[in-house]
Order: structure tokens, then sequence, then C-alpha cells
């Protein structure tokens, strides 16, 4: 693409048109200017039309369409003894799954009746796990795994953390049986490949918290309805993953063995798949963790687990127990984490050490079996190794001395948390609060849609235009614009923050090797979490929301942006150090410019975080779209509300999606 | 040549070379590879080029004009068996591709291949996979090698996918690994291995199925220079006890004059000349070949039959004998050792004479035939 300089103003001799065949010359860009003019207009229009057409909608109203939504619930809760497709499709699957779960629990971690306790109690519950941990990823992995049980015992939340594990698992499990053969299929056929990739795009561009709603229509409410949400959610990773690692096996390789006579089943049983194999593990690590996530927040659709205390402890402000909880959760995140890392590691590991002997791994394996065995027959005939509740209690300490820690730095504290808080909703937030959410609808969507114009062309524009209708066809516009607004600030803290650090990360290795494995940890973290410390120092507020939602984007953002940094030519940084430019003039002038698409990535990737993570701040204030989603959860007349404030997030979030996009495409190309 | 009747020598004499080249000869009217107007285009509608006018257009005015590519125009040769046949040309002059067709892991747009009597063109997934399992096998300049797989099971793949028991591939892949000078290492994995030791593996896994012909896609291009050589004298000794059939894929004049029994010299996709190395260096058939071969020293390559003249009248033809495939170089010290012009026999017949000028004017001189 050319960019041509701007004629001087004298030569006003109308041009010839350019030959048909040639290429037209590419107008000056100006967006800097032209955003600044559209940005002047809007703050014009609402000064003088403030308050005027926001189209508000009070707590309780419902408008029609929402109304209809509510019906439709209780036409698929009426149909569903009748409906074939509901009774026996949805009904099977909906059953099969509850069995299933509620079978596990009373295994491990309900009291199964009519024993007082689980069929296998607290003790044979760590010796399995534990072996299992051996069996797959080693030694370290065992202790990990059986210390973590443990502590979900002490801390006093052991059934539901058993309970959260037996969701994620059962997801992992069909995730897994149906995303390996999905994967290699894609790998195969390209075909495959065109159908599903649009689907797995729609499904990890949703905001997670959105699509629990229509999933409660069809499986109501309950561990059936959190296993396939979490089975949606938790599917993307390793269909793709699978399909990756198949194809980016060594087209040498291929072609040497199938130059050897090998059939396409002996190609991938023999040479894709265990050349692959690895690959699919990371895959299979992705999927827990995102099952995991997930998991956790399905609590809202009445899923067994971890979640609930966490929601409870987050909707009664009682700090402690949320913090104890949140904490049971980290520490399912690190132990699923290392495992499954360990895991991937383990086999190449071991069939390359020297030492390796199958025979003492062997030996190993059956001990742990019995040594498994006699812990199970323990849990079953004494109470002792039965009820987790005769570990010592950790929990209700360690939940004393967090609220109490959180208390004592409030109270010192809450001048300068308050005055951060203040000074942030007042100075920022509020003003261009106003400033979306009170002016008349069509003036913010007039500037909406040059916005994506100016930055992306015709087509984000249009895909703009159908995102706002639909805002509009819901009746949610003013809550919409909040939403937007805090996602829109967040993000912009995001990307301050991911400069920063990325700058830095790309520049300095040793900073890389410090910050990068906070920042993986800190992906691993399910989202829910984030809520906890943030409450904690902010109470409920809009700002509370933004503040989880930047801790819950930064390490994405902050990765991708040193990603480009690094990718920065080193000859072109040498070669303007080499001309004097000064350190800063490196990075404004070199590494930033030739990092923009890094950048516009990065701040594509943030706003998705964000306006998840802004609307899963309804649990604790953030008020506008989330809020209305939980109250759909929660009391049934609201129900067709939340479903309508889905709706308007999943259109907030691909309009924010297409112009990202496409300004990063547009980036891309120049 | 010389007019007058041939001296009658003591017995009739023959070396070595000349016989390998008269035996080749006569085997080639029956050869186990046979390659016949092999075309292959790359692009929409490639078949469609063949036998118009636009087959004739240089690649460039092709491309411009349909948007194809082609990677092998009209190529037919065949090889005897046990001979080496060497495909040379820059990159981009299709002999990957051409090498590829063979065995069909690129489909040939047109044009006929047949190995041992049976038509590769034609034959079904399953003939083609029987041929790859047994009767052609491959070495690969990137080696090709499984990574989670040890040597020894590297070398055992092609009997292992066409259902040999564990033991009586586990004892061929170890006669394989011992082969190729690789006993010791048959429990590593590849890349514990250097690059000409995993090449090694590849010959080794090559000569495991007990192939009749294996084909060398540039088998050394990726090692360095002193690997290459070793790697080359070991094709060299392997050829010498196991007598494969072979074709070899080079870019490297030098390698494809050590190796080749005769040199296809490609450019374009094109056969541009085919011959003995000797043939090749003395009558390039154009320009190209003669720029490509002008820096090869001489007299490593040409043969007596190059240098040869009639004897002069008043010459002695007491000299020692030797035949006219000789490489100058190496009948340089007789010659010029011996006082009368070495004779040039085959047979019974004498060719001519050479003498110490004739050799000198090639080795210091670095003088072409005329």
């Amino acid at each position: 693409m050319t960019t041509v300089a701007e004629r001087p103003a004298a030569s006003a001799a109308p041009e010839p048109p350019p030959a048909p065949g040639q290429p037209k010359p590419e107008p000056v860009r100006r967006t800097g200017l032209v955003l600044a003019a559209i940005l002047g207009i809007w703050v014009l229009g609402w000064l003088f039309l403030q308050g005027s057409a926001t189209l508000p909608l009070g707590r309780a109203t419902l408008t029609d369409f929402q109304a209809k939504l509510n019906d439709l619930r209780a036409a698929f809760d009426a149909a569903r003894d009748g409906n074939f497709f509901l009774e026996y499709v949805v009904g099977g699957i909906s059953d099969g799954l509850e069995a299933f779960v509620v079978g596990a629990q009373d295994l491990l971690s309900q009291a199964a009746f009519p024993r007082p306790v689980p069929e296998i109690g607290w003790l044979g519950v760590v010796a399995i796990g534990a072996w299992i941990a051996y069996a797959l990823a080693g030694l370290r992995s065992t202790i990990l795994v059986g210390a973590s049980l443990v502590s979900f015992g002490v801390l006093g939340y052991w059934s539901e953390s058993i309970d959260l594990l037996i969701v994620t698992f059962t997801a992992v499990l069909i995730a897994v049986a149906i995303g390996i053969p999905l994967g290699i299929a894609m790998a195969r056929s390209r075909v495959v490949t065109a159908i599903v990739t649009p689907i797995l795009d729609v499904m990890q561009t949703m905001p997670s918290f959105v699509y629990l709603l229509p999933l409660v229509l069809l499986f109501s409410i309950g561990p059936s309805a959190a296993v396939m949400a979490t089975l949606i959610y938790a599917l993307p990773p390793v269909v793709r993953i699978t399909a990756h690692g198949l194809r980016t096996v060594a087209a040498s390789t291929i072609e040497a063995t199938t130059s050897m006579g090998s059939t396409k089943a002996q190609l991938l049983r023999k040479v894709q798949l265990p050349m692959a194999k690895r690959t699919i593990i990371v895959g299979v690590n992705q999927t827990m963790m995102a099952a995991l996530s997930i998991a956790t927040i399905a609590a809202l659709i009445d899923g067994p687990g971890l979640g609930e205390p966490v929601i409870e402890a987050l909707q009664t402000l009682d700090i402690g127990a949320a913090f104890v909880s949140g904490l049971a959760i980290v520490i399912m995140a690190i132990m699923l984490d290392r495992t499954t890392t360990a895991a991937s590691q383990r086999a190449e590991a071991e069939r390359r050490s020297a030492r390796y002997d199958p025979r003492r791994r062997r030996i190993g394996l059956v001990g742990g079996s019995v040594l498994a065995a006699v812990c199970v027959y323990l849990s079953r005939s004494y109470l002792w190794a039965a009820d987790p509740s005769n570990l010592p209690d950790l929990g209700r300490p360690l939940a004393e001395a967090a609220g109490a820690a959180t208390d004592w730095f409030t109270d010192t504290f809450s001048g300068v948390t308050g005055a951060i808080k203040d000074g942030f909703t007042y100075g920022l937030l509020n003003p261009f609060q106003s400033l979306l959410a009170d002016s008349p609808w069509w003036l913010v969507a007039a500037v909406l849609l040059a916005v994506a114009f100016v930055l992306g062309g015709w087509r984000p524009a249009a895909s703009t235009a159908v995102c706002l209708a639909v805002i509009l066809a819901v009746g949610l516009w003013q809550d919409s614009m909040v939403t937007l607004t805090m996602t829109l600030v967040a993000t912009v803290l995001v990307m301050a923050l991911a400069v920063v650090f990325g700058v830095w990360m790309g520049r300095s290795k040793g900073a890389d090797t410090a910050l990068r494995p906070l920042l993986d940890a800190g992906q691993t973290i399910p989202p829910f979490v984030y809520l906890v410390p943030a409450l904690a120092l902010f109470g409920t507020s809009r700002f509370t929301a933004i503040v989880a939602a930047i801790v819950y984007a930064g390490p994405a953002a902050i990765k991708l942006v040193a990603d480009g940094i690094r990718g920065v030519s080193p000859t072109t940084v040498e070669a303007a150090e080499s001309a004097g430019s000064s350190t800063l003039q490196v990075i404004t002038k070199v590494q930033l410019p030739m990092a923009r698409s890094a950048l516009v990535l990065a701040s594509n990737q943030g706003l998705l975080y964000v306006l998840s993570m802004v609307v899963i701040g309804g649990l604790v204030g953030g008020g506008a779209l989330g809020y209305t989603v939980v109250s759909g959860f929660s009391q049934a007349q609201l129900f067709g509300k939340g479903l309508a404030a889905g709706i308007a997030i999943v259109a907030l979030g691909i309009m924010l999606d297409r112009i990202t996009q496409h300004t990063a495409a547009r980036q891309g190309r120049r | 040549m010389s007019p007058e009747a041939p001296p009658v020598l003591a017995a009739p004499f023959q070396d070595d070379v000349t016989a390998r080249i008269a035996r080749l000869d006569e085997a080639r009217r029956d050869p186990l590879l046979h390659v016949d107007g092999l075309w292959k285009v790359f692009g929409a509608k490639s078949d469609r080029i063949m036998g118009t006018p636009e087959a004739e257009l240089s690649r460039r005015e092709l491309m411009a004009k349909t948007g194809c590519v082609v990677a092998v125009k009209d190529v037919s040769f065949d090889v005897a068996p046990g001979e080496v046949f060497v495909v040379m040309g820059l990159s981009g002059s299709g002999k990957s591709t051409l090498v590829r067709c063979l065995t069909r892991l690129i489909e040939p747009t047109a044009g006929q291949v047949t190995v041992a009597g049976q038509d590769i063109t034609t034959a079904s997934d399953a003939q083609l996979r029987e041929l790859r399992r047994r009767h052609v096998a491959m070495v690969f300049q990137h080696f090709g090698l499984l990574p989670h797989r040890r040597v020894i099971d590297n070398v055992s793949y092609g009997l292992e996918i066409r259902g040999a028991g564990k033991a009586e591939r586990r004892a061929r892949a170890q006669e394989m690994v011992d082969l190729v000078g690789l006993s010791g290492n048959e429990n590593s994995y590849p890349d514990q291995l250097s690059g000409g030791m995993q090449q090694r593996v590849g010959l080794a896994r090559a000569l495991a199925v007990d192939p009749s012909v294996m084909l060398f896609d540039e088998p050394f291009s990726a090692l360095d220079p002193l690997i290459r050589r070793d790697m080359q004298n070991e094709v060299i000794r392997l050829h010498h006890e196991v007598g494969k059939t072979m074709v070899f894929i080079t870019h490297d004049l030098q390698e494809a004059l050590k190796l080749g029994d005769r040199i296809l010299i490609m450019r374009d996709g094109a056969m541009v000349q085919v011959g003995r190395p000797d043939e090749v260096v003395g009558a390039p058939a154009d320009d190209y070949v003669r720029d490509f071969v002008s820096d090869v020293p001489r007299s490593h390559v040409l043969t007596l039959r190059w240098v040869m003249r009639d004897p002069r009248p008043d010459e002695s033809l007491e000299g020692p004998v030797m035949g006219p495939d000789t490489v100058v170089r190496d009948a340089a010290r007789r010659v010029l050792d011996s006082a009368d012009p070495a004779r040039v026999v085959a047979g019974q017949q004498l060719l001519g004479v050479v003498d110490r000028a004739d050799i000198l004017r090639v080795i210091v001189a670095e003088e072409s035939p005329s």
C-alpha cells in the first residue's frame, strides 16, 4: 500500500481519472484528526441534548421483548414432557449427566444414603488422586495433588472442592472424547475445518457468563446444566490444539513415511499422534483450565462446587469466607495446571533418562495401588478417615484472620482507597459514562458507526450497525452504554499497563523471566477469584468491577505487547541506536510503531477479557448489564430481562471484536 | 580412428571400467526403471498445457499467461539394474519434483513410469503402497526420521508397516545398523545424533526393506563438506556391497561426477543432456552445460578416449596398454614414466595412443579436447 504526498493546493487543475487497472493512489489518512472531530461533535451534542432520548429502563420493568423471553422459558418448561426433542434428546443428555455427577458425588463427596458419609472418605480420595498423579505425571505431582486435596479438607471446603472437581472432570472427559477426534478430522479435511472454525470462534469470543442463561432454557438448572456450560466453554482449546499439533508434524517426516508405503491409519497411529502427543496434552491442559474457570461460575445456575460459597460470600460481603473459598479455587487451579503440564513432559523425559527402569516404575504403580486400596478400605471403615471435619480446621481461623486484616486495612487506608476510587469515579468514569449514557441514543450510535468506519472501513461499520440494532431491539440501551463505558475505561487502563510492562519485558530479558511466570499463573486462575481482593479493597462499586477486570485482562495484554516488542527486528533497533536515538526515542519512534499490530491485537484481546469480567462484576456492584444477568439467574420474573442482557453483551462483544480486528488487519497491511 | 589393420595383441585386453559400461549398456535394453515422457505442471487446469504450443513457452511466459508452472517437462530415461543414475540441476530445475513423481509422492501430470515391469502411473493405491513398501525406498535431504522412536525402531519402520514379525524386523534392522556403521547407537534417539549419523539412519531405513531401487533426494546437501565426502564414499561402498540400483538427485556437480554412472542434467524442468561423466565434461550439449562444467578439473573426469590420437608412423607401439575409459589422472603416472606412448586398447583393437605431451596438455594446461 502506498501513500502519496499531498499535492500543493495551487495545482488545482482537475486530475485525470486514473487509468483502468492502475491502483488508485491512497489518500493520506488523518485518522487522529477525524476522530478528534467526531469527539468534538459528540461533546457539543451532549452539551445541548443531554438527558433526552437515552432510553433508560427501570430495574423491575420489562419490555415486551423481554416478557416474551419469559414466556419462552415458560413454554420450554411446559414442553419438557411431550416434545420429543426436549423430552428424549435434551432430557436424555440431562438425565445421563445428572446421574453421572450424582453418582460420583455419592462415591466421593456427598453423604451417600444411608451412610452419613460418601462411599469413599477423604483419605481414600486423597490416596486415589495421588496415585493417579503418580501414574500420569510423576512423584512431584503426587505430592502436590496429595497436599492440595488435604488442604481442601483443612480449609473446610472438602465436599465443595470435590464437587467442583467432579463437574470439571466430567466436562473435560466429554470434551476430550469429542475434541480429539474432531481435531483429527479438522487436521485431515479442509471442509471440516471450514465448518468448525467459525463455530469455535463464536464459542470462544462469547463472554463466559452469557451462555449460562440460554442453557437454562434447555437444561433448566443444576448439575447437568453446569456440565453442559463447562463443556461448551472448554471444548474449543482441545479441538484447535489437536488440529494444530497434527498439522505441524514435519512435512518431511510425513513424506518419508508415506514414501515407505504407510497407510493413512498407520500414518496417524504411528507418526502423527505420537509426534503431536505433547501438543495434544497441552490442549487438554488448556481445556481443563477453561473448564475449571467456568465450572466455578456455573454455581450461578446451581452447579455444585466451590463457586457456591464464593458467590454467597460475595453477596453477603463476607470477605473472610470469600478469601478462604477463593484460596481453595486457586490451589485447585495450580494443582490441575502443574499436574497436566508435568504429564505432558513426563513420558518424554523419563524415556530418555538413562536411569529409566520400567520395572521400578511398575513396582511403584503396583505398590501405590495397594497403598491406595488400603486407604480406601480405611476410609470406608473408620469415621476419622471418612469425615474431613476430623482434619484440623484451618479454614475458620484463616477466614477470621483475612476478615480482620481486611477490616484493619480498610479502616486504616480507607482514606487512600476511597480517594483512589472517588478520584477515578468522578474524574474519569462519571464524565465518560455521562457522555455515553446521557447523550441521545442516535447521537451515540452515529458516533460509534463513524468511529468503526474511520478505524476499520465499511465492514466493521456494518457489523456495528447490526449490533447496535440488536441492543436497541432487546431494550437495554442505557445499561449497555454503562457497560460499554466500564469496558472502554478498563481497557484503556489495561493498555496503559500493557504498554508500560510490555515494553519493559520486551526490552529486558531479566524483567521477562521475572514477570512471565507471574503472568502465566495469573492466567490460570479462574476469573471469579479476582473479585475477592477487589471487593476487599474497594467495596461494592463499578470501580471494583473495573479493578477486577484490569487484573484479569492485564496478563494477556502485557504478554502480547511484550512479544510484539521482542519481535521488532534487532537490526532496526541497532540501526536506530547507532544513529544516536535516546532510549525514549527508540521506544516511541521504532519499537512501538513497529509493534503496532501487536498493540491492536492486545487491545482486541484486552477488550474481550475486560468485557467478560466487567459483566461478572455485576456480582460486586458493577451494575448495568452484568447485574441484570445476575438477577436473571436469581429471580424467575427477571429471567427474560437477564437473557436480553446476555444478548446485548454478545452484541457489544462482537461489535468491539469486529472493530479491533479490522483495525488490526488494516494496521498489519501498512 | 585408425584406418590400417589393428596390430594383434597377445591376448584381448579389457579393463573393469569399460566392462562395466558395456554391461550397463547391454542391461539398459531391459531397464529396471523406465521413464517415458514425464510431465508435471503445477496450477489450475494444468493437464491442458501439454501438446499445445504453450508447452513450448518459457517458464516465466507460461506463468504470466496461464498461471501454471512446469516443474518437469517431457523427461524420459532408462536406468539399468545396478546403475547409479544421477539427476543434476540447480534449485528450481525440477529435479526434486521429478524424483517424487517416480513413486507418485507427487502425482505426475502425464507420462509413464515403470519399475521392474510394473506401470506405476496406473497402479491402484494398494499396488502403489505395496511397491513403496518393497521395491522403492527413498532417502531424504532432511532425513524425515521419527523423533519419538529410537534408531533401531526408525530402521525397522518399513518392515513394521508391512507386517513383519518383531524378531525378524529386529534382526534385520540390527544388521542394517551395523552395515551403515552405527553399531552401538541403536538405542539413541535421532536428535541425539549428528546430521551425518542421522542420514546414516535414513540410509539404513531405506536399505532395511531390501528395495530394488533406491531414490536419494539431495541426501547430503544439509551436511558439512567433510561429512558430505564421507557419506559419498559410504554410498560408493554400499553400492559395491549391495549393488542396488540408485537414482541420486543433487545440485552438486562434483557429487554427480563422483557417484554417477550416468548423469541427467536438468534446466527449468527439461532435460539438457544425459551421459556418462566424461561425456558431460568432454562434450557439453550446450553453452549452459559448458558453463556449468567449466570449473571441473578435466583430468579428473576425462578418459583416455578423449585425449588419444592416431599413432604417428614413426612412433613406437611398445608402450603400456590401457583401456579407453581409464581416467586421465589415473593413467598419468604410467604414461609419464614410459618412454613410449601408451596404447589405448579395447579387446584386440588398438584405438589410439597417448603420450606425455597429450597428458600434460590436459593436466597442466587444462586444455579441452578438440
